[in-house]
């Protein structure tokens, strides 16, 4: 037990004794909490459409005044040539181009029938997709005032009507960054996690200082917990000030209770500090610790749900996320701060995790040799 | 001249011999093209939904069938009832909640008008959007079908053509992303750590007190990662041209002679780090948090450069990511030629210019 004590107050010294190092620790992660979210909008708007116009008619022009006056839509350009429009995608000036035939009026009067043209930027798929169906809504209600204006519509429905009624639980106002702010936080808390601690006792091999402890009576799980706890604490330091910066920056506050993320952040924390130093019981020199963690967390981070939904990936993809202790924490963080779930919804989250927890720390432990 | 190629040698060798790292730095890309083309899609598809049936007739029926069969909806749970609508939501098994009101047949029969509820889980916004969406679709097909076919008059058809990306293939929108983000790593972080390497073990003093030109020893350890970098670029190409089937619509040569270019920049951006910085680790914090976020959050490839605050939009335009991913997408997927790109090229090299001046005024010949 005085070993141990011992051990941490070692630890403890030298991460407060590099001042560079812990100001990156806390800076980094507040600045990344403030500016990512900003930058991590996937919501589709601002759409830029160019509309080539070659009819100039009074109902041409009524179907432009409906497209811009939404603010979904910025009007680049009102031309008539779709070469002139086709260079506007070209040159990622525009995103959309609706053309209106020469005979759109007339058209739709005499003939009962017209069609619009439109083409867009595919790229980006969802962009496409989303703005492509947003400007056919646009057009189609364009479309039923048209009727409106030629037909007298009876009162009473002649056909079924099925209404739709749509409401948004959890978040109402449908703010994005109540949705990325928690997961972007398990990322930075999960980054620094791993990170430090697969680089510490590579750094201890590098510079040779694991001789000294090596040759001391430090058992080995005294020498692991010696390494985790301070990291520990410093995973939950960083899970604090995050929590903070939502708070006052964002305004979020955890719907559920504040204990129930920290009882699970411990838990998760040991079982990602874990990671880390089994990583750095492989590795001999720094490059390769960081590396491979590297490798480690962009497949964790990415395939963890916070950009894309889980349920959308491919069966392997599914089975891997099982394995994924990110996916755990990002669900239960996103649970907990907007859904108000309690440890009990999270139970079977937090064993999984435990689990994961005590398998690569026994791993690290057992892989760490005293002898060279 | 020898020398330097001597230099070159020592520095493929250490590069060669860490057989562990090597596997890495080649099984990155590998890794990255398969997540990113397989698993990492916005597309929404079998979504886990609940159903509430207060009405149990042949017409909901028809319309949980109908949901059934969409490939967006995978039916998971039926909720006996309301009171059991919010504790599902909070276990997190579903994503959307179909609600019908109790007698909504014979509603729908004699007033000819009923209401079906959608509840979202609108934790994640976007998704909650398109699921709506869907279900709002597939219901508006089955009350079309109650119809008949009937004729509008007045009707207004839309035609729709995607450009460039007929499929909505997610994976011509990264792979420009992925090759950006490879670049980085092997390039600026690589190269800058093991500069500060050899500076932290001392064994820069060894090297500096050799006959050879200080500047010279950088650029020997700048070779190897910038073939590791050429073998990388050729390998996502072809990955990406044969597994992803996204085809190349420009011109190889500019392609591959701008990514080249980046190359360099990106090589001369790590030298600016070892330059810099005096251990590993701030090495490494420098260039995974200056530089490898920046380019995955404000090259535009995950996320749309136009929704961000004017603030980052600005910032935006230093990350050199930025330029190169807008050049290989217009090569690569738009086709376009040079007179397209000509500006970005520019920014580049003004760019790799500004990173080589300052590192090399910031190398210490002496020490300290």
């Amino acid at each position: 037990m005085r070993a141990l004590l011992i051990l941490l107050e070692k630890e403890f010294r030298q991460v407060f004794r590099n001042p560079a190092i812990l100001r990156m620790m806390f800076l980094m992660p507040a600045v990344q909490l403030l500016i990512m979210p900003l930058a991590a909008d996937y919501e589709v708007k601002n759409v830029k459409i160019c509309v080539v116009d070659y009819d100039h008619s009074s109902y041409s022009q009524k179907l432009v005044n409906k497209i811009t006056s939404t603010d979904y839509f910025t009007l680049v350009d009102y031309t008539d040539s779709y070469d002139k429009a086709l260079t506007y995608v070209e040159h990622d000036e525009a995103d959309l181009i609706l053309q209106i035939p020469a005979s759109f009026e007339r058209d739709l009067v005499r003939e009962d029938e017209v069609s619009l043209f439109l083409a867009i930027n595919a790229i980006n798929g969802v962009k496409a997709n989303l703005g492509g169906a947003y400007l056919r809504s646009i057009i189609s209600d364009f479309n039923r005032d048209v009727r409106l204006e030629w037909l007298q519509l009876p009162r009473q429905n002649p056909q079924p009507v099925i209404e739709i009624a749509s409401i948004n639980w959890f978040n109402p106002l449908m703010n994005y960054r109540f949705f990325m702010v928690p997961g972007i936080l398990v990322i930075l808390v999960t980054l620094v996690g791993a990170f430090l601690s697969a680089l510490n006792i590579v750094k201890e091999k590098e510079i040779g200082t694991i001789e000294q402890i090596n040759v001391t009576p430090i058992r080995k799980y005294q020498f692991i917990l010696g390494k985790l706890i301070p990291f520990w604490v410093l995973g939950l330091v960083i899970l604090t000030i995050g929590l903070l910066i939502s708070w006052i920056a964002y305004g979020i506050v955890p719907v559920g209770s504040v204990f129930t993320i920290y009882v699970f952040a411990g838990v998760y924390l040991i079982s990602i500090l874990g990671l880390g130093l089994l990583v750095s019981t492989f590795a001999n020199t720094q490059q390769q610790a960081m590396l491979l963690s590297f490798f480690m967390m962009m497949i964790f981070i990415l395939l963890g749900g916070l950009y894309t939904s889980i349920d959308s990936m491919p069966m392997w993809a599914q089975i891997f996320t099982k394995f994924n202790p990110v996916t755990y924490f990002i669900e239960v963080m996103r649970m907990v701060v907007l859904k108000g779930s309690t440890l009990y919804d999270i139970r079977y989250h937090m064993l999984i995790v435990l689990l994961f927890g005590i398998g690569l720390n026994s791993l690290a432990i057992l892989n760490y040799h005293k002898r060279s | 001249m020898k020398q330097f190629i001597f230099f070159v040698r020592k520095e493929f060798l250490h590069v060669w011999r860490d057989k562990r790292t090597m596997l890495i730095l080649f099984g990155m890309p590998l890794m990255q093209i398969l997540i990113f083309g397989f698993a990492l899609t916005n597309e929404v598809k079998n979504t886990r939904i609940g159903i509430l049936d207060n009405s149990k007739d042949e017409t909901t029926r028809a319309i949980i069938h109908q949901l059934e069969a969409s490939r967006y909806f995978d039916i998971v749970t039926n909720i006996p009832t309301n009171s059991q609508l919010e504790p599902t939501f909070q276990a997190g098994t579903i994503k959307l909640a179909v609600v019908f009101p109790e007698n909504f047949e014979a509603q729908l029969l004699h007033t000819n008008k009923a209401t079906i509820q959608l509840i979202g889980d609108a934790t994640d916004p976007n998704t909650a959007n398109t699921l709506i969406n869907y279900a709002s679709a597939v219901i508006i097909d089955y009350q079309n079908s109650l119809r008949g076919q009937a004729e509008f008059p007045y009707s207004i058809n839309t035609e729709m053509r995607m450009l460039y990306n007929p499929q909505l293939k997610g994976s011509y929108n990264f792979v420009p992303g992925v090759m950006a983000m490879v670049l980085m790593l092997v390039c600026a972080m690589m190269t800058s750590i093991s500069i500060v390497r050899e500076k932290e073990m001392g064994t820069m003093e060894v090297i500096l007190v050799s006959p050879i030109v200080p500047i010279w020893v950088v650029i020997a350890k700048m070779v190897p990662y910038f073939i590791l970098s050429a073998v990388n670029i050729a390998s996502i190409l072809l990955l990406s041209v044969f597994v992803l089937e996204v085809p190349i619509q420009g011109s190889l040569t500019l392609l591959v002679v701008e990514c080249l270019l980046f190359t360099i920049t990106v090589l001369a951006l790590g030298l600016l780090i070892s330059s810099v910085s005096d251990s590993q680790q701030i090495a490494m914090l420098i260039s995974l948090m200056g530089l490898f976020l920046p380019t995955i959050m404000l090259s535009g490839f995950m996320f749309p450069i136009e929704n961000m605050p004017v603030p980052l939009q600005i910032v935006s335009n230093v990350v050199p990511a930025k330029w190169f991913y807008t050049i290989v997408r217009n090569i690569m997927i738009k086709g376009v030629g040079f007179e397209h790109v000509w500006m970005e090229t520019l920014i580049l090299v003004g760019m790799t210019i500004f990173f080589m001046v300052v590192s090399i005024k910031k190398f210490k010949t002496r020490l300290e």
